[in-house]
């Protein structure tokens, strides 16, 4: 399993995805090797339960995987006793999952499964989760992640949630979904614009931009209540919200002293404090993970560039110098690199810049891509492509390797937001 | 692997837990629908209320239709906040208008074409708003008399995405106060 480790460490690479009823998806470009995993259908699975059909969609996606046949032998597999190894090297599968779903008391379901690596013929994973039955989609993802981490080494972002917005007509709809786009749900539904939606670290509020007042205020909205509170509604405009690590407050852009200007209030609203201080432009705050930095773009030099500073304000120091607009900037969760939005001879495109390097490179192919957000395993990095004035959601994996398309099946669909792993 | 397998009950009880646990009181989020905040089911508590001069309601003066006060909208080029020659007309046009009626009230409404980034738009929709407001005060008009605000690439007056719509949405509208 080491082989497959190493590759894995090469192509990591994890994708939320939008299918279902909102996106489809559509893989533009794959990864050169795949790991061939066989899925055999769980045992008891019928047409109300079942997990395979979720677990293979999700390793698929992600352009890692190649799924084995697994049909064809009788009986199928659910227990170790039940597996013969020279079937599976026979169809050169390196991994194989067995499982099965039986009742448990209470109404509830035993969800047993077990990954093995063909080749050693050793086990690398067995599991158990007793669940009710409207839960076995979120227990597929959950065994998805475990294979996705076991194979790979990284860990798995299927569990986890997206949000991003939809303009339909002049109606804006503010949408969170699981990261392969099922149980899509809109909270929030506006006829005025709604921008910049970020997750909260703990994953259970959202901040974002709402012009329903007539101009730019910061909202915070609790998903479970849905309660909401403008907490930034100072003169001129409120924009740019950016969480701190501890979720306790909200980097924001503000208008009150002049130009747009960085602040820090508390994330349930309060006094704001200056962090930067300059006669330009400074916005799109983003904080570092681990609280040191925030990254944000200021137009102090003529176009706007990419900057960071300390969290508790100081001296700025520039870290984008090639192309005279760099925009957007989002720290990846390991901290060493930023991805953000680049202007080249009128296209914008995504690109990754590598902090301690300031080397930069272009991972998305434009016109006009925007809105770049990581996956909380820093593999994959989401984004909105534009194209004949309607966006859709697309990714690329940080290796620029492998590319993918979210399409809606109506509507406008902008500044995707990933959501944090799963507690 | 028979090791392992007795694993597995020990293994169930900790992760029922930790699936019981792990799901999201938010799988299900209380869809909200925007409405005027007047009316919001939960009032958005504002932290400060701008407390800019509060105009008194009394006979707000625009400009009657014709001439060149009709113009109300001053455009720019790509990427710039530079008033052009055609706009200052304009622009000068109204200052006069507001010095000649001291009970006219402004809003000053930045905008951007689609390209680029949101936010970065938003800023610069208020940096347009600004240049104009500048010229106004200049001119003499009172700063209080004119409200800036940046909608950003949020309000497109043209639908297009291309440059003939794109020359119509870099803007900044003239907007009385009634």
């Amino acid at each position: 399993m080491k082989s497959l480790r190493i590759f894995g460490a090469v192509l990591l690479w994890c994708i939320c995805t939008l299918a279902h009823a909102q996106l489809t998806i559509d893989i533009t470009t794959s990864a050169g090797k795949q790991i061939p995993v066989a899925i055999v259908p769980f045992g008891n699975e019928d047409a109300t339960q079942s997990v395979t059909p979720v677990i293979s969609a999700d390793l698929a996606r992600t352009g890692l995987f190649r799924l084995v046949p697994a049909t064809g032998i009788a009986p199928p597999p659910t227990e170790p006793s039940e597996v013969n190894f020279a079937d599976w090297t026979a169809r050169n599968a390196e991994a194989l999952v067995i499982g099965s779903l039986r009742p448990a008391p209470g109404g509830q379901v035993d969800v047993r499964f077990r990954l093995f690596d063909v080749a050693r013929q050793t086990q690398l994973a067995s599991f158990s989760y007793l669940v009710q039955p409207t839960q076995l989609r979120a227990t597929a993802h959950r065994i998805a992640d475990e294979i996705y981490e076991k194979l790979t080494g990284d860990k798995g972002v299927f569990s986890t949630r997206i949000a991003y917005v939809i303009k339909r007509g002049s109606r804006y709809e503010l949408q969170v979904a699981d990261a392969d786009g099922a149980n899509a749900q809109t909270v929030l539904a506006s006829g005025q614009s709604i921008i910049s939606p970020k997750w909260s670290p703990d994953g259970t509020r959202l901040a974002y931009v709402s012009f329903e007042s007539e101009k730019a205020t910061v909202v915070v909205q609790n998903l479970a209540t849905g309660e909401r509170r403008t907490v930034a509604n100072f003169f001129g405009n409120n924009s740019a919200p950016a969480w701190s690590p501890d979720g306790k407050q909200l980097a924001v852009t503000l208008t009150k002293d002049g130009t747009s200007q960085i602040y820090i209030i508390p994330a349930t609203g309060g006094t704001p404090r200056r962090i930067t201080e300059s006669a330009a432009i400074d916005t799109e705050a983003d904080w570092a993970a681990d609280g040191s930095f925030i990254a944000f773009i200021s137009d102090r030099s003529g176009g706007p560039q990419i900057y960071r500073a300390p969290a508790s304000g100081g001296q700025p120091q520039r870290l984008s110098f090639e192309g005279n607009y760099n925009v957007t900037p989002k720290v990846s969760p390991d901290g060493r690199s930023i991805a953000y939005v680049q202007r080249d001879d009128g296209k914008f495109r995504i690109a990754l810049l590598d902090i301690a390097s300031g080397q930069s490179t272009v991972l998305s192919d434009g016109p006009l891509d925007e809105s770049p957000s990581f996956a909380p395993n820093g593999r994959v990095i989401l984004y909105e492509s534009t194209t004949g004035g309607r966006g859709s959601l697309a990714a690329v994996s940080v290796d620029g390797r492998v590319k993918q398309r979210l399409t809606a099946a109506s509507g406008d669909v902008r500044d995707p937001a990933w959501g944090p792993f799963v507690k | 692997m028979n090791k392992t397998y007795r694993i597995v009950p020990a293994l169930a009880a900790a992760l029922l837990l930790a699936a019981c646990g792990s799901t999201p009181k938010t799988d299900a989020p209380a869809p909200v629908t925007e409405t005027p905040k007047a009316t919001a089911p939960t009032a958005p508590t504002a932290t400060t209320p701008p407390s800019t001069t509060t105009p008194s309601r009394v006979s707000l003066v625009e400009p009657q239709p014709g001439g060149v006060l009709s113009g109300r909208s001053v455009f720019f080029d790509y990427d710039s906040n530079v008033v052009k020659p055609e706009g200052q007309t304009l622009v000068q046009a109204h200052a006069k208008f507001m010095m000649e009626n001291p009970t006219s009230r402004i809003s000053l409404e930045g905008n951007t074409d689609e390209r680029g980034s949101r936010e970065y738009n938003l800023a610069l929709g208020q940096r347009r708003a600004d240049a104009v407001k500048q010229i106004m005060t200049v001119v003499g008009v009172p700063a209080a008399r004119i409200e800036t605000v940046s909608f950003g690439e949020e309000k497109p007056k043209a639908p297009g995405h291309d440059e003939s719509a794109w020359s119509q949405n870099r803007r900044a509208d003239i907007v009385y106060k009634k």
